[in-house]
C-alpha cells in the first residue's frame, strides 16, 4: 500500500509527455531579462548601472532583507539598461537587461563538473553560502531557502524531507534531474542533513517516477540515513503540508510550518542548486525547465538561463503551433497563463506549457448544484463552494472564520466542479482581501 | 355562567393593569434620552445611506453632525450645499460651502484605440482580473472594463457602454458619494468640480509608461509630452511619471491645452463648440454623452 495524504486531493491526466527528454542545455541567448523580484519577500536592490561589465555569476542585485535573496548575472556581458518588464505577475516589473558577450568564453562553456563528496563546510558557513549565492526554492513558490535553514536553537527538528515528488501533470523537470543528477542531489541532501544537524531524510517521490525511486533506492544503500519512499499518484502531493502528512503522518497546523511538526521541506531542484552553491561554487543562475504541450513539434527539458525569454524557448521546440489559446508558465494546475513570450524566466520557472484550444477553454459558469464535490477533493478541508459564495458577497470576516486563508490555491476545487464555477478565482479575491483586512488591524 | 365571564372580565383586567404599571415603570427606569435634534438633521439628509460622507449611514452622520462641535470639515456629498445649509440653520454650526464635484472616468481607452492583445476568461470582475494580471490590452494602467463601478453605484449613475467597453457616469445622477473610486483597482475615476454647466476638462489617461510604449498601447493614451504644461497659462497642469494631470483648484477652463494635445487625450465637457478661428480644430473624443443641461 503507497503512501498519501488523506484528505481530498484529485488525479488529472498526466500527461507527462517528456519524461524520456534528457535535459538539453539551452545556448546562452544574446540578451537576458533579469527580474529583481524572483523570489518571495523583500525585492533585491540593484547594484549596477548601465553600461557596466559583468562576470558571470556576479551580484548585480543584493538581497533587500532577510526574506529576501541576491541575484547573480546568469551571463558575462554588459548591462544595457534597467527597463520595466513584464513578467510572470502580468505586470511590468523592474529588470535588469544584459547583453551577452559573444567573446566571453564562460558563457558557453559545457558544465559538467567531477561529483565531490566531501564537505568541508561548517553548518553555518553551508547557510550563509546558500543565502549569498541566491538559493529559493525551485519547486515553485521561490521561498529563500537559507530562512528555511536559520532555524532557532528551541525548535525541535527530527527529519528533513525532500520533495521530488512533482505531482503537478505535464511537468518533468524534476523529474529528469533525478534521474540525471541522482549522486549530486545525494550529496546535497547530505550537505542539508550536515546543515540543520539532522540524522534522517527521506525522499518522497510519486509512484509514476519509478525510474527515479529505484535510481535513488540503488545508491542510497551505503546511506542509511536517507530513505526514499515511493507515493501514491495524488495532486496536490507536492504541497508541503500535504507531503509531511503523507511521508510522517504529522498534521502541520493551519497557519504553521512543518517546523512546527519537527521537519524541512526542501526541493530536489533546490537540492541540486546547493550542491552546486557549495561544492562547485556556482551560485543559482540556471535551472531545468520543462517546454511541453501536446501539439508542440518537439517537447523536451531544457538547462535554462535565469532571463531567457520564454519565445527562445518556444522557439527551440519547433515555435508556437497553430491553434494554440493559451501559454502556461507552471504546470497546468497551479501555472499562470502568460500575458506575452516576451516574459523571461525566472527562479521560479518549473515548465513552459503551450495549451491549445480545446483544452484552454473554460466552461460557462452555471449555478452550484450542491454536488460536494469541492469540498471532497479540497486537500484542506475548507468548503470552497461556502468561501466562494462569502467572497463573492464581501463577506471577509466570516470567510476568515472559515479558515479561508489555509488554502493552498492548489485548484483542485476549480478542476472538478461540474458547473466550471471560478472557485478558486473567488476565494483567491477573498484571501487578498482578508490580509489586507488583517494587516490593518494589526 | 355569567360568573364565570366576570371573572375573565376582572381576571384580564388586573393583568392589564399590572402589565401596563410594569411597562410604565420600566419606560422610566431605562429612559434613554435622544437628542430630538439627531431625528430632525436625519429627516433634512437624503437617506441615501450611502456612507459616502464617511459614516455608515445617514443616522450615523446626523449623530455625528449633532455630537460633535466643529462640522466644517463634514460634508454630505450627496445633498451638497443645500442640505447642509439647512443642517447648518438646524444645529446653528458653521458648515463649510464645497463645490459639488463629479467622478469622471480618465481613460479614454475604448477597443478602437486600445487593441486587445489577450483574452481574459476568468469572473467579470475588475478587482479579481487585477490580481491575476494586467488587463486584456497592453495597458497596465487603464480601465478593465469588468464594470466593478456599475455594479456598486447605488444611484443607477453610471452604466457600461456597450461600444467602448467603458463606463460611463451620468452626470446628473451622480451624487459623488465615492463608492466607485473606492472600487476600482486601477484608481481612473476620480472626483472633480462640477462648475457651472458640468464644464470639465481633464487628461483622460492614467499611463505612466513612456511617450512610445504608452502610444503603441492606446493611441489616445497622454505621452508626458509636456505641451499642455508648457501652454497652461494658470500653471494648473503637472507633470509627474510622464503623465500630465490638470490640477482643478488652478484649472480656468480656458481650454487653450485641449487643442495642442498631440493625442487627444485632454477630455473636455459639455464646452460649446469651438468657433471657427482655428487652422484645424480638433475633435476630442468624449466618453461621456452629452447630456441635456439642467438648466438649460
Amino acid at each position: 500500500m503507497l503512501k498519501t495524504f488523506p484528505k481530498g486531493g484529485v488525479h488529472p491526466p498526466e500527461n507527462k509527455l517528456t519524461s524520456t527528454k534528457t535535459i538539453k542545455r539551452l545556448p546562452a541567448p544574446k540578451v537576458v531579462y533579469v527580474p529583481i523580484s524572483q523570489h518571495i519577500g523583500i525585492p533585491a536592490e540593484i547594484i549596477v548601472d548601465r553600461k557596466d561589465k559583468v562576470e558571470i555569476g556576479q551580484v548585480i542585485a543584493r538581497s533587500g532583507g532577510f526574506v529576501s535573496s541576491n541575484i547573480h548575472a546568469p551571463v558575462a556581458g554588459t548591462v544595457t539598461k534597467l527597463d520595466m518588464i513584464i513578467d510572470t505577475s502580468g505586470y511590468k516589473k523592474q529588470c535588469i537587461v544584459i547583453r551577452t558577450d559573444a567573446k566571453n568564453e564562460s558563457n558557453f562553456e559545457e558544465i559538467d563538473f567531477p561529483l565531490k563528496k566531501e564537505i568541508t563546510l561548517q553548518p553555518e558557513e553551508i547557510v550563509q553560502r546558500i543565502s549569498d549565492f541566491g538559493i529559493v526554492g525551485l519547486g515553485g513558490a521561490t521561498f529563500p531557502s537559507h530562512v528555511k535553514l536559520n532555524i532557532k536553537e528551541d525548535r525541535k527538528l527530527d527529519c528533513l524531507i525532500i520533495n521530488g515528488v512533482e505531482c503537478e501533470p505535464y511537468l518533468t523537470a524534476d523529474h529528469r534531474l533525478m534521474l540525471e543528477k541522482t549522486k549530486e542531489i545525494l550529496v546535497g541532501i547530505q550537505i542539508l542533513m550536515h546543515a540543520l544537524r539532522v540524522d534522517r531524510a527521506i525522499i518522497g517521490i510519486e509512484n509514476n517516477k519509478k525510474d527515479a525511486i529505484e535510481a535513488f533506492k540503488t545508491l542510497s544503500v551505503q546511506e542509511p540515513r536517507i530513505q526514499v519512499a515511493a507515493l501514491k499518484v495524488k495532486y496536490p502531493q507536492g504541497g508541503e503540508k500535504q507531503l509531511v502528512r503523507a511521508l510522517l503522518n504529522r498534521e502541520v497546523p493551519k497557519n504553521g510550518l512543518p517546523l512546527d511538526v519537527g521537519v524541512v521541506v526542501h526541493n530536489v531542484g533546490t537540492v541540486y542548486a546547493i550542491y552546486q552553491a557549495i561544492q562547485h561554487n556556482r551560485p543559482l543562475m540556471e535551472r531545468v525547465v520543462t517546454v511541453t504541450g501536446k501539439k508542440l513539434e518537439k517537447p523536451s527539458n531544457f538547462w535554462v538561463k535565469i532571463g531567457t525569454p520564454i519565445k527562445d524557448l518556444v522557439e527551440e521546440v519547433g515555435g508556437i503551433p497553430e491553434g494554440t489559446r493559451k501559454i502556461v508558465s507552471g504546470g497546468p494546475m497551479m501555472g499562470k497563463a502568460l500575458k506575452s513570450t516576451d516574459v523571461p524566466v525566472t527562479k521560479g520557472t518549473s515548465g513552459i506549457l503551450v495549451i491549445s484550444e480545446d483544452e484552454a477553454s473554460r466552461g460557462e459558469p452555471k449555478n452550484c448544484i450542491r454536488c460536494g464535490e469541492c469540498v471532497s477533493v479540497c486537500p484542506m478541508g475548507l468548503e470552497p463552494h461556502l468561501l466562494m459564495n462569502l467572497s463573492e458577497k464581501n463577506m471577509f470576516e466570516k470567510a476568515a472564520q472559515e479558515d479561508i486563508m489555509t488554502c493552498i490555491e492548489c485548484g483542485s476545487c476549480s478542476y472538478v466542479c461540474p458547473s466550471h464555477r471560478p472557485l478558486l478565482d473567488y476565494i483567491r479575491f477573498g484571501k487578498n482581501i482578508t490580509k489586507e483586512l488583517q494587516s490593518k488591524k494589526v | 355562567m355569567s360568573d364565570s365571564i366576570l371573572h375573565s372580565v376582572i381576571l384580564l383586567s388586573l393583568l392589564g393593569i399590572v402589565a401596563a404599571l410594569v411597562l410604565y415603570v420600566v419606560s422610566k427606569k431605562f429612559y434613554v434620552y435622544e437628542n430630538p435634534l439627531i431625528a430632525e438633521v436625519e429627516e433634512l439628509l437624503p437617506a441615501a445611506n450611502c456612507a459616502g460622507c464617511g459614516s455608515p449611514g445617514c443616522r450615523a452622520f446626523a449623530e455625528k453632525l449633532v455630537g460633535t462641535d466643529d462640522i466644517s470639515d463634514l460634508f454630505c456629498p450627496v445633498g451638497g450645499n443645500d442640505v447642509m445649509k439647512l443642517v447648518s440653520e438646524a444645529l446653528g454650526k458653521e458648515v463649510a460651502e464645497k463645490d459639488p464635484t463629479v467622478a469622471v472616468i480618465r481613460c479614454q481607452g475604448s477597443c478602437e484605440v486600445r487593441p486587445k492583445t489577450t483574452e481574459y476568461q476568468g469572473p467579470k470582475s475588475c478587482t479579481i482580473s487585477a490580481l491575476i494580471y494586467s488587463g486584456e490590452t497592453d495597458c497596465q494602467y487603464g480601465c478593465l472594463g469588468d464594470g466593478d463601478c456599475v455594479a456598486v453605484c447605488q444611484f443607477d449613475a453610471m452604466y457600461m457602454d456597450e461600444a467602448t467597453g467603458l463606463p460611463v457616469v451620468i452626470t446628473d445622477k451622480c451624487t459623488s458619494c465615492g463608492m466607485c473610486v473606492d472600487a476600482c483597482p486601477r484608481d481612473i475615476i476620480e472626483m472633480r468640480p462640477k462648475h457651472k454647466r458640468d464644464l470639465k476638462i481633464f487628461v483622460g489617461c492614467l499611463n505612466e509608461e513612456k511617450g512610445g510604449i504608452a502610444k503603441k498601447a492606446c493611441s489616445v493614451a497622454c505621452i508626458g509630452c509636456s505641451k499642455c504644461f508648457d501652454i497652461c497659462p494658470k500653471d494648473a497642469i503637472v507633470m509627474e511619471n510622464n503623465l500630465a494631470y490638470i490640477d482643478p483648484e488652478y484649472c480656468t477652463l480656458c481650454r487653450k491645452c485641449v487643442p495642442v494635445c498631440p493625442t487627444d487625450s485632454i477630455i473636455e465637457t459639455n464646452f460649446p463648440p469651438r468657433k471657427e478661428k482655428k487652422v484645424e480644430p480638433k475633435v476630442t473624443a468624449k466618453v461621456e454623452p452629452v447630456k441635456p443641461q439642467p438648466n438649460a
